[in-house]
């Protein structure tokens, strides 16, 4: 079953993935963003790649997708750099898991 | 440990003696799969652990090295440089089953025939050497991202199945198997007495007609 790849950012940092053939939307604010998540989820894409800035504003949407196959919502940093997001998710997972932090 | 609140019968003491069986039958499966689990998700998890610590680092280099060529761009013309992606990537998703989680198995397909990452698909007017530099360096990162994502969902659905499971197997061991057994200690304990008092009780009324 062929999927697609999304990317959600801000224009500045992930319009270069559209050379990629992913295929790029731009969200500045919760709701823009929130509204994309789930358009995209609903139209069959596999991996939506999401910069951490905007992440950081729609935590529960992304928590709602974490327990399904599809689509696997992943944190990318954006130009301005990494705010530790995407490895403290990471963390998370192995906390749960484990129930303790063993990395 | 509190007993359970039945009634000290025969019956009930085999049915229990039942439940105390499939009880411990499924402790010792669902331990079994959460060891399993466990062993697999920590190879995973470290491989995910740094691929994250490298995409990232390559990727907030590449997206720094957009900024600087877009911003000696006009947009516009940036637009009309991406306006047609040079390549493209398909993806296929399968289901793969590791100890009864369904995880995704993705299969990436690019688009072989422009696939040769040197070959740029713009004009050398209204582009400049930074935006080389940045399709270049996001090439590279792009494998590493789709890898990335396929086992971070992996992980992601793993740890979820094993706090369940963990969840389970210490419901099954500190709660049922526990108030199980002492419930059947319980009625054999109340069968043997009643047994007793029934046998004193004939004895008695022996005695009584002599």
């Amino acid at each position: 079953m062929p999927s697609k790849i999304g990317v959600v950012g801000d224009k500045e940092s992930v319009l270069a993935f559209k050379m990629l053939g992913f295929s790029v939307f731009f969200a500045s604010e919760a709701k823009e963003t929130r509204r994309l998540i789930d358009s995209l989820a609903d139209k069959d894409y596999g991996v939506i790649y999401l910069t951490e800035q905007l992440a950081e504003l729609v935590p529960e949407t992304i928590t709602r997708y974490d327990a399904k196959m599809k689509p696997a919502i992943i944190l990318i940093p954006n130009h301005a750099g990494s705010r530790g997001i995407g490895k403290k998710r990471v963390q998370q997972n192995v906390e749960k898991a484990v129930g303790q932090n063993i990395l | 440990m509190a007993k359970l609140n039945v009634n000290p019968t025969r019956m009930e003491l085999a049915n229990l003696k039942k439940r105390l069986n499939l009880a411990t039958r499924g402790h010792k499966l669902l331990k079994d799969k959460q060891d399993e689990l466990m062993r697999q998700f920590i190879q995973l998890i470290r491989k995910n652990n740094e691929l994250r610590i490298e995409v990232e680092e390559k990727l907030e280099k590449a997206m720094q090295s957009f900024a600087m060529a877009k911003s000696l761009l006009h947009e516009n013309y940036i637009e009309e440089l991406m306006a047609v992606p040079s390549r493209t990537v398909s993806l296929n998703i399968d289901r793969k089953n590791i100890m009864s989680v369904r995880v995704p198995q993705m299969n990436f397909h690019y688009d072989d025939n422009v696939s040769d990452s040197k070959d740029l698909s713009y004009g050398y007017l209204n582009s400049n050497g930074e935006l080389d530099l940045t399709f270049e360096a996001l090439t590279e990162v792009m494998p590493k991202m789709l890898e990335l994502a396929e086992i971070e969902k992996t992980c992601q659905l793993m740890a979820d199945e094993i706090e369940k499971t963990r969840r389970r197997v210490n419901a099954l061991e500190y709660m049922t198997i526990p108030q199980l057994e002492e419930t059947i200690y319980f009625i054999r304990m109340k069968l043997d007495e009643s047994e007793r008092s029934a046998i004193t009780r004939l004895m008695k009324v022996k005695d009584m007609g002599q």
